[in-house]
């Protein structure tokens, strides 16, 4: 039963080197890696309810006990978190087979996504902050080699200013590790919970959490530090960019959670959590007025993402189990209908040529299945109900009420509003309006089989969107159950270090 | 040799974030290098420094015997060496490309991306 906290790492890891030497052989690419996403979302249900029925599961590599080995920890919030990798690794998989040409495939393409997967899941799982960095880069050199991959000089320069600041951000990181453990002598998280109270050197513990918030915060794009994503996600192919709008900034979001909910307890988390109500307000209201200004479809989600982002960091500031539980279900939502919505603008290219809001037009009339599925993903990201967006929205904002914020709760309902108008926008100038007739260059490559491939992935996540509006219930009891154990640290600790082999 | 290590591991932080915020390309390759094995030297000095004292167990003995130096911080730089310079190698590598399709390696004449809207360009 432990080897289920492994798969979800190994399998996309075996996949990935199983398919190195079909390098002339896409067909064999695409087949083995629509069969590992496959089989990684039946292993992620698996752990899913696992870890559900039966608690946190823990795994020590090699049989070397908690803290001196290497530790990976599956409790709620990792197993959903891996759960939603593999539904957006599945659905990429798909769309991956009907939108990327044979001279990205013949570079490594599907290895690629594999192993960004393996980093991602490996982020997810571990229970040491070393590791924590070592997954981190093994995401990032993935996604480096995905965005540069092609060549096209946008995407090299999205792709410079991404690596600069990525490997910036990673050399803090280890900065703030070699501090931590300078300190306190262990990296294990288990077991930093247990130590670090006892630390009497309050002043450099500071440092190391606003070291790690620096980090996290690059890589979730909160307010100051988000710049480089508007500035590089537009640039590859649209999976490339879903994948990464979907996952990469919800990797950064969860080690904030994680390492300021179970690492830091004390003083420092709370000096934190004031630091991210000032920065989760920001957030908000810069992504949203950046993406009021853009008219490229694929630069306008992106200062959405940077947007959406506010109001996970609010759910982690306020810390009560409702907010977490809000925290938790917002991020999974938002990884849900962002992807959609990418995959949706790589559907509105495909049939028109263009991105830009101003040249395209009029595809209410000849796309309406598109219009209906862009309807919904962007109406739940806007939070109107019945849709997921909304009971993820109303949690938070009831948390932020109960918790007396009101200045934050304002800002997020009115930035929900910004959201709506700024929806609209894409709706009115993509599907309602008159088609412009500026150009018509639909590539007569893409058959009719393939663009079959792009709708399925996005029909399936809208699936999940319209799931989770409507049975609400069950997926409230997940989430709170994740928050309960998240903020449980004592129960994480005896399970970590308590159960020995 | 405590404040040796302390000066280099300071001079070496002062020198990468001054490179990064060059405007050249290699500089910025350099700055990220210089901030790479900073955090290397300081993790290293984290571990205790002690000369000629290997960490090993004596014959006899059940655990180490003081002083020694702790091993795992410098485990915990191998790692991280190897990391850094599989990243390295390949900034190297892309920005010389960039520097090669882009015409320029001034991170400030690299401003397409960041533009609000281009109303002839824009190919995905």
């Amino acid at each position: 039963m432990k080897l289920l906290l492994v798969l979800p790492i190994l399998l996309p890891l075996v996949t990935a080197l199983v398919m190195l030497p079909f390098r002339e052989r896409s067909g064999v690419q695409r087949g083995l890696g629509l069969g590992a996403s496959l089989v990684q979302a039946v292993v992620a249900v698996a752990l899913l309810s696992r870890v559900y029925a039966g608690g946190i599961l823990t795994l020590q590599a090699g049989g070397w006990a908690a803290p001196f080995g290497i530790t990976l920890v599956a409790d709620l919030l990792s197993a959903v978190m891996v759960a939603a990798t593999a539904l957006i690794g599945l659905t990429t998989s798909i769309y991956s087979l009907g939108s990327i040409d044979r001279e990205r495939e013949r570079f490594f393409f599907h290895p690629l996504m594999q192993l960004l997967l393996v980093g991602i899941n490996g982020a997810f799982l571990t229970g040491d902050l070393f590791n924590l960095y070592v997954w981190f880069e093994v995401m990032l050199i993935s996604s480096f080699v995905l965005l540069a991959l092609g060549g096209t000089p946008r995407q090299l320069e999205g792709s410079v200013k991404y690596v600069t600041i990525n490997l910036l951000s990673s050399a803090i990181f280890l900065s703030a590790v070699g501090i931590l453990y300078g300190v306190a002598g262990t990296l294990n998280m288990a077991d930093l919970s247990a130590r670090l109270p006892m630390i009497e050197q309050r002043n450099l513990l500071s440092v190391v959490a606003v070291l790690l918030l620096v980090t996290f915060g690059v890589k979730a794009a909160i307010f100051p530090l988000f710049f480089w994503l508007p500035a590089s996600y537009h640039t590859p192919p649209v999976a490339v960019s879903a994948i990464f709008a979907g996952l990469l900034t919800k990797v950064g979001v969860y080690a904030i959670m994680r390492v300021f909910t179970t690492v830091f307890t004390g003083p420092e988390s709370e000096a934190i959590f004031r630091i991210l109500l000032w920065i989760a307000p920001l957030t908000m209201v810069v992504g949203v007025l950046g993406a009021a200004a853009q008219y490229d479809l694929r630069k306008l989600l992106s200062f959405h993402i940077v947007s959406q982002i506010g109001y996970m960091l609010f759910a982690i500031a306020i810390q009560s189990p409702l907010a977490i539980a809000g925290g938790l279900f917002y991020i999974v939502h938002n990884i849900i209908a962002k992807t959609s919505l990418f995959y949706i603008s790589g559907i509105v290219r495909h049939k028109t040529g263009a991105f830009q809001l101003k040249k395209i037009g009029g595809l209410y009339s000849t796309e309406p299945l598109l219009a209906a599925l862009f309807l919904v993903s962007a109406l739940a990201l806007a939070g109107i109900p019945p849709l997921s967006g909304f009971w993820a929205k109303l949690m938070v904002i009831r948390a932020g009420l109960e918790s007396e914020h009101y200045f934050v709760t304002a800002a997020a309902l009115v930035v929900s509003l910004l959201t709506l108008f700024s929806m609209t926008k894409i709706w009115n100038e993509a599907f309602w309006k008159d088609d412009p007739g500026v150009i018509k260059v639909t590539d007569e490559a893409h058959g009719n089989g393939r663009t079959a491939l792009l709708y399925l992935p996005v029909v399936m996540l809208c699936g999940v969107i319209i799931f989770f509006g409507l049975s609400f219930e069950p997926v409230y009891e997940l989430s709170a159950r994740a928050a309960g154990q998240l903020l449980d640290v004592e129960s994480y600790r005896n399970a970590v270090l308590g159960g020995g082999l | 040799m405590t404040f040796l290590l302390a000066l280099i591991t300071g001079l070496f932080y002062a020198a990468g974030i001054y490179l990064l915020l060059r405007r050249s390309l290699v500089k910025v390759i350099f700055g990220i290098m210089f901030l790479g094995h900073a955090a290397n030297m300081l993790i290293f000095s984290t571990g205790r420094l002690t000369k000629g004292a290997p960490a090993f167990v004596p014959e006899g003995a059940q655990a180490l015997v003081e002083p020694f130096a702790d091993p795992l911080p410098q485990a915990l730089i191998l790692t991280a060496i190897v990391i850094g310079f599989g990243l390295q190698a390949f900034a190297i590598v892309l920005f010389r490309r960039s520097y090669e399709e882009l015409g320029t390696d001034d991170v400030d004449a690299m401003r397409t991306t960041d533009r609000i809207e281009q109303v002839g360009g824009g190919e995905s």
